[in-house]
């Protein structure tokens, strides 16, 4: 539908008289008895369906978000449902709202307490450049102190938009590097 | 639309509170220390009082006491750049038993925009004169706590004075630099 399809190969249906791993099932009908990809691809499928997004919601682009979340919208069916409210469990911090000046020390502090692998999606136009709020409250656009991954403009940003911005970061994380602690994976 | 008990608070006015030497004068004349308090008339069903700052106390415990304006709206100011006094400082009073509106106006200078604070009289006074103490600079004597409420500790000026520039920022994190053009 979206993203890369997993290049899965069917052992059985390749080669039927190969004695491969698990040779005693050979002729069962498409089993995934083994199956062969990039690291970098695999490890992103799984994190692009697995977002946990904190929502960071600070103005009335909330209302949205909560519009979005909800069954009509349904951002579960993307795999980005359950908010945590806890950016230690939380990999997409989601930064709903005007961030204002006196609030950035605080959207940093969460920024930082999140684990990696993160991304970061800037929910709205205030979030993205400051919007109509040029002036000395407000933060002009969150990317002036945190990594930004995906803007979503509008003001606020209609479901649809949410959902496409989603979307892509899902695209983004599917085609990204996913490097592993461990040289053994 | 007015109120009975404006034409009370102004006829005591008249008695007792301005002591003119021609007390039968209607005409509003400018506001000295012999007449610190002046009526400007009902505008919009408020009734607008404009007052020295050292009548300031005196005026207020008399709306509270004697008039029932017990509920403190808000102080706030503006900012008449390039006009002496430059600053006036606003107050708004209600009554909950004859459910109207009071306003109280005192010019203070920008060399010290000093007014006599309201906490001894309305406990709620304290937050807002803070706040019109971030906003504007405006000095509120007797008020302990002026600490800033809405700008945060470090904040160099007031930035709802006409002469702080628009745009100005002043982050409490420093800016990353810029990262280029945006990648899709």
């Amino acid at each position: 539908m979206y993203g890369k399809q997993l290049p899965i190969v069917d052992a059985t249906r390749s080669a039927p008289t190969a004695a491969g791993p698990g040779g005693g099932t050979a002729g069962k009908p498409a089993t995934f008895e083994y199956l062969t990809t990039r690291k970098d691809e695999l490890v992103g499928w799984a994190r692009k369906f697995s977002l946990f997004p904190y929502p960071f919601v600070t103005a009335c682009c909330a209302m949205e978000f909560m519009a979005v979340s909800a069954s009509s919208y349904d951002t579960d069916r993307f795999g980005a449902a359950l908010p945590r409210f806890s950016p230690r469990q939380a990999d997409l911090l989601m930064v709903v709202g005007t961030v204002t000046q006196k609030q950035a020390p605080i959207l940093l502090k969460v920024y930082e307490q999140m684990c990696e692998p993160k991304w970061v999606m800037a929910f709205g136009v205030c979030a993205s450049t400051g919007g109509f709020y040029q002036n000395y409250a407000s933060l002009p656009g969150i990317d002036r102190i945190i990594p930004v991954d995906i803007y979503v403009p509008g003001c606020p940003p209609r479901p649809e938009m949410v959902i496409d911005g989603i979307m892509r970061l899902q695209e983004k994380i599917a085609n990204g590097r996913h490097p592993i602690i461990n040289d053994r994976f | 639309m007015t109120a009975p008990i404006f034409a009370d608070v102004e006829q005591t006015l008249r008695q007792q509170m301005v002591t003119d030497t021609a007390p039968n004068d209607e005409t509003p004349g400018p506001l000295s220390p012999s007449r610190p308090v002046r009526s400007m008339g009902v505008r919009h069903g408020i009734l607008v009082l404009e007052l020295l700052p050292e009548a300031l106390l005196a005026v207020a415990r008399r709306l509270r006491d004697t008039f029932s304006f017990d509920l403190f709206l808000d102080v706030t100011a503006v900012d008449w750049l390039g006009q002496t006094p430059r600053f006036e400082v606003v107050y708004h009073f209600y009554s909950s038993t004859h459910h109207v509106r009071v306003r109280l106006k005192l010019r203070v200078d920008e060399s010290h925009p000093v007014v006599p604070s309201l906490t001894s009289l309305y406990g709620s006074a304290g937050y807002m004169e803070r706040e019109c103490h971030d906003m504007y600079g405006i000095g509120f004597e007797g008020n302990a706590d002026l600490r800033p409420i809405l700008l945060y500790e470090g904040f160099v000026g007031h930035p709802l004075r006409k002469d702080y520039p628009k745009q100005q920022e002043q982050p409490l994190v420093p800016y990353r630099p810029p990262q280029g053009a945006l990648v899709r």
